[in-house]
């Protein structure tokens, strides 16, 4: 079972509280883009197996929005964050090069 | 005008924890930026007591309680809803906020005994321990299939909100968690 500290309201809430929002940090193509670059905004996604960016949504408590990042082999949490960033902050990719040295994720390392 | 009517009428139910539905309470929501000065002034003006810290509750009746970064709920009398909604109106002219009368929108039940804490602990993924929820609490989480407020009164006594159209699944459920026999006696010995 995942537990996640929602950064907006600071509860450790179960994985049933929350309602998953899929991969964090997409960026729109657009509108000038080529038909191959919006279907890859559109539908390709990460698959890792290991560090993954995930949104999720406080859904049954404060309503919020927040990322996560997060092992999807062990489900080891690194650490939450603010819905309003686009890229992760220097504190969880430090959390994450403490336990997963040499990482990477999309151009993300 | 018609009279408000509770959406279960007022049920009681006496298990290993007593069970009743609340006559119908005035709630009125709250939006805005609660950080800033005229909102907490006008929040605590209205309501009498102050703004309460996250996840927390202050007074009994009337009552603020913390609803989200960004959102309180007033808990007063069911006649009064209206006169606090343009009093809170008056109070925040042109500040940017949502003030509703939302009194309809939701049943409470006020759960009490000395299991209390059990019965709801069979329904919540909340850790619902004295020490996670001590007295002053307001947890907002999901009871079985529904989304839920528990608002710890003290040790004993517990109110649930939940949405009106689902005030019979929240009955029936806290009847079945503690249906006598079945409590589990970790926190009370």
């Amino acid at each position: 079972m995942l537990i996640l500290r929602c950064p907006n309201c600071g509860i450790d809430a179960d994985e049933t509280e929350l309602a998953p929002g899929g991969e964090a940090h997409l960026r729109r193509v657009g509108p000038e883009a080529s038909d191959d670059a919006f279907e890859g905004y559109l539908f390709h996604r990460e698959n890792p197996r290991g560090v993954h960016f995930e949104r999720w949504r406080h859904a049954a408590g404060c309503g919020k929005w927040f990322h996560a990042a997060r092992c999807t082999q062990t489900l080891e949490v690194f650490g939450t964050y603010s819905a309003q960033v686009t890229d992760p902050p220097q504190d969880i990719r430090d959390a994450i090069t403490a336990r997963r040295p040499g990482w990477r994720w999309r151009d993300i390392e | 005008m018609s009279d408000p009517v509770t959406a279960l009428g007022g049920m009681t139910a006496d298990s290993f924890a007593d069970i009743a539905e609340q006559p119908p309470r005035g709630m009125v929501l709250l939006r805005g930026d609660l950080s800033s000065a005229p909102v907490q002034r006008a929040a605590a003006e209205v309501a009498g007591v102050t703004v309460p810290a996250p996840n927390r509750f202050e007074g009994e009746m009337p009552a603020l309680c913390w609803m989200a970064p960004d959102e309180l709920l007033l808990l007063c009398d069911y006649d009064e809803a209206a006169a606090k909604v343009a009093a809170l109106a008056e109070a925040l002219q042109g500040v940017h906020h949502l003030a509703l009368d939302v009194s309809d929108a939701r049943a409470v039940f006020r759960v009490t005994g000395l299991d209390a804490r059990e019965a709801l602990a069979k329904l919540t993924p909340a850790d619902m321990s004295p020490a996670a929820v001590p007295p002053g609490t307001f947890r907002r989480t999901r009871m079985a299939q529904v989304p839920a407020a528990i608002r710890a009164l003290d040790d004993t006594a517990f109110e649930i909100l939940c949405f009106r159209s689902v005030a019979q699944y929240m009955a029936d459920l806290l009847i079945s968690a503690a249906i006598p026999g079945s409590e589990v006696g970790y926190w009370q010995t």
